[in-house]
């Protein structure tokens, strides 16, 4: 059984349909590239996953547990589904590790002192241990993606969603991310990543998926797809991005 | 016209104003206590709660502003009995000045929490926290850390106001001042002496404040 199957789910905003029947199975240690032009519900659809948005119809598990399920313990499913945003969302009251630490202390219960060894492994894993008493205000952009992934890393998630982690930095602080990122598929962690990094979706990525009006359009493996896309809608996407 | 200042005519009724001094220090602590928890959950209600709770507690908040606080308590002392509900004067004191406090740091703290953006407590509610833990954690405390100050001073200004609940006779400083001026006739001694503990009592509760603020709350 996959780690998170995704069966035809519908959702709508309104009069507007913006999930028309997704499905997609996602085993675990994928890297799932999803891309897209903007919106055809590709933030839509990751969001379903960890239940920010309740999808209408269909189904999605993740590790056996059913997203909206009525028996399902929503706060146990998010434990194993972290998710990291375009816009980082760090907590600006906290320092790097004050971030990183704030929910195993919390939703774990953890120890002051446990936290915080947990907390300083997690922000060397993204090679930010140098700046745990930085706030958010006084770290770069790439800096901030990265605690923002160390932060989800210190739930101990089974998969990762990333929603277009690295769109809103500059140019020259893309990479830092993108290799953290390629650092994690190398330890075999289960992504979901809906990105724009054509180059980075067809080198690191074991699945593309080409989402187009809310609907999957074509998916397969990435080199083969990008090589030879099917659809006119894939080719005329790709030509666009790699210019 | 010269006019001989006699402080020693006060002495007598020191056990007055020592009373009236530990009032008017109790009636702010409880009712500080009491009316930032009310701002608290008034503050919650009103950015994430119903709309209606929201639209019933911006009325309250209005309301209150917008009204003498002497009116306030007249209307809870004289006002709440005719309606079944009697009050001692310290019951009516405190319940008035909690409305009050209640009404205004609402609004305060409420200014600290809708900064929250929308994502960061998304991020909380992926991080598997409940909704208690989101508000707390990463609504209120950076709220808090925000106002403080702010709620600082308003406490000050009602603990300040709080003198005129000597007006439904709560024995209270002002209260002791009045009663001692009316005994021995030294109204420029009394009130100079009463003047000068709320000065004190002002300087320290904002010194209080300060250090709770940084201990409860410690600024990035
Ligand atoms: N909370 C919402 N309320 C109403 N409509 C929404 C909401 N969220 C998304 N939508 C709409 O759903 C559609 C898909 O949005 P979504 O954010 O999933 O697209 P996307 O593929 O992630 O696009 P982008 O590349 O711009 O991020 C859009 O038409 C959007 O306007
Ligand atoms: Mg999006």
């Amino acid at each position: 059984m996959p780690l998170v199957s995704i069966v035809d789910v519908r959702k709508s905003f309104g009069a507007n349909e913006v999930l028309k029947g997704v499905s997609l199975p996602v085993e675990k240690g994928d890297v799932v590239a999803i891309i897209g032009r903007s919106g055809s519900g590709k933030s839509t659809l990751l969001r379903c996953v960890n239940g920010l948005e309740t999808h209408d119809a269909g189904s999605i598990m993740v590790d056996g547990l059913e997203v909206g399920g009525a028996k399902t313990d929503m706060r146990a499913l998010r434990r194993h589904v972290g998710m990291v945003f375009q816009q980082f969302n760090l907590f600006p009251h906290l320092t790097a590790l004050g971030n990183v630490t704030l929910a195993p202390r919390v939703v774990e219960k953890m120890g002051e002192g446990r936290a915080r060894e947990l907390g300083l492994e997690m922000l060397a894993k993204v090679g930010l241990a140098e700046k745990r008493d930085a706030y958010p205000s006084q770290l770069s952009g790439g800096q901030q993606q990265r605690v923002a992934i160390a932060r989800a890393l210190a739930m101990r998630p089974k998969a990762l969603l990333c929603d277009e982690i690295t769109s809103a930095l500059d140019p020259e602080l893309v990479n830092e991310v993108l290799r953290v990122v390629e650092k994690l598929a190398g330890e075999d962690m289960t992504l979901i990543l809906v990105t724009h990094e054509m180059r980075f979706a067809r080198d690191v990525g074991t699945k593309l998926v080409f989402m187009h009006q809310g609907r999957v359009h074509e998916q397969g493996a990435p080199k083969a797809l990008f090589a030879a896309p099917q659809t006119a809608e894939l080719q005329q996407f790709i030509g666009a991005s790699f210019k | 016209m010269i006019y001989k200042l006699q402080f020693a005519d006060l002495l007598p009724y020191w056990d007055v104003l020592a009373r009236g001094f530990v009032f008017t220090v109790a009636l702010t602590v409880v009712s500080t206590m009491a009316g930032v928890l009310v701002g608290t959950l008034g503050a919650c209600a009103r950015t994430f709660g119903p709309r209606w709770l929201a639209g019933l507690l911006g009325a309250y908040v209005e309301l209150i502003r917008n009204t003498p606080f002497l009116v306030q308590l007249f209307f809870v002392y004289f006002g709440l009995p005719a309606a079944g509900l009697k009050l001692t004067e310290t019951q009516a004191a405190f319940i008035a000045m909690t409305i009050n406090l209640g009404a205004y740091s609402t609004e305060i703290i409420r200014a600290g929490s809708e900064a929250t953006p929308k994502g960061v407590i998304e991020a909380g509610v992926s991080l598997a926290m409940t909704r208690l833990q989101v508000l707390r954690h990463v609504v209120l405390k950076p709220a808090f850390q925000k106002v403080w100050p702010a709620l600082a001073s308003q406490i000050i200004i009602v603990m300040l106001g709080s003198s005129v609940v000597s007006q439904i006779s709560a024995e209270d400083l002002t209260y002791a001042a009045n009663f001692i001026q009316s005994r021995n006739f030294r109204a420029f001694e009394s009130y100079f002496v009463v003047a000068l503990a709320y000065l004190l009592l002002a300087v320290l509760t904002r010194a209080i404040l300060r250090a709770l603020g940084s201990r409860l709350f410690p600024k990035a």
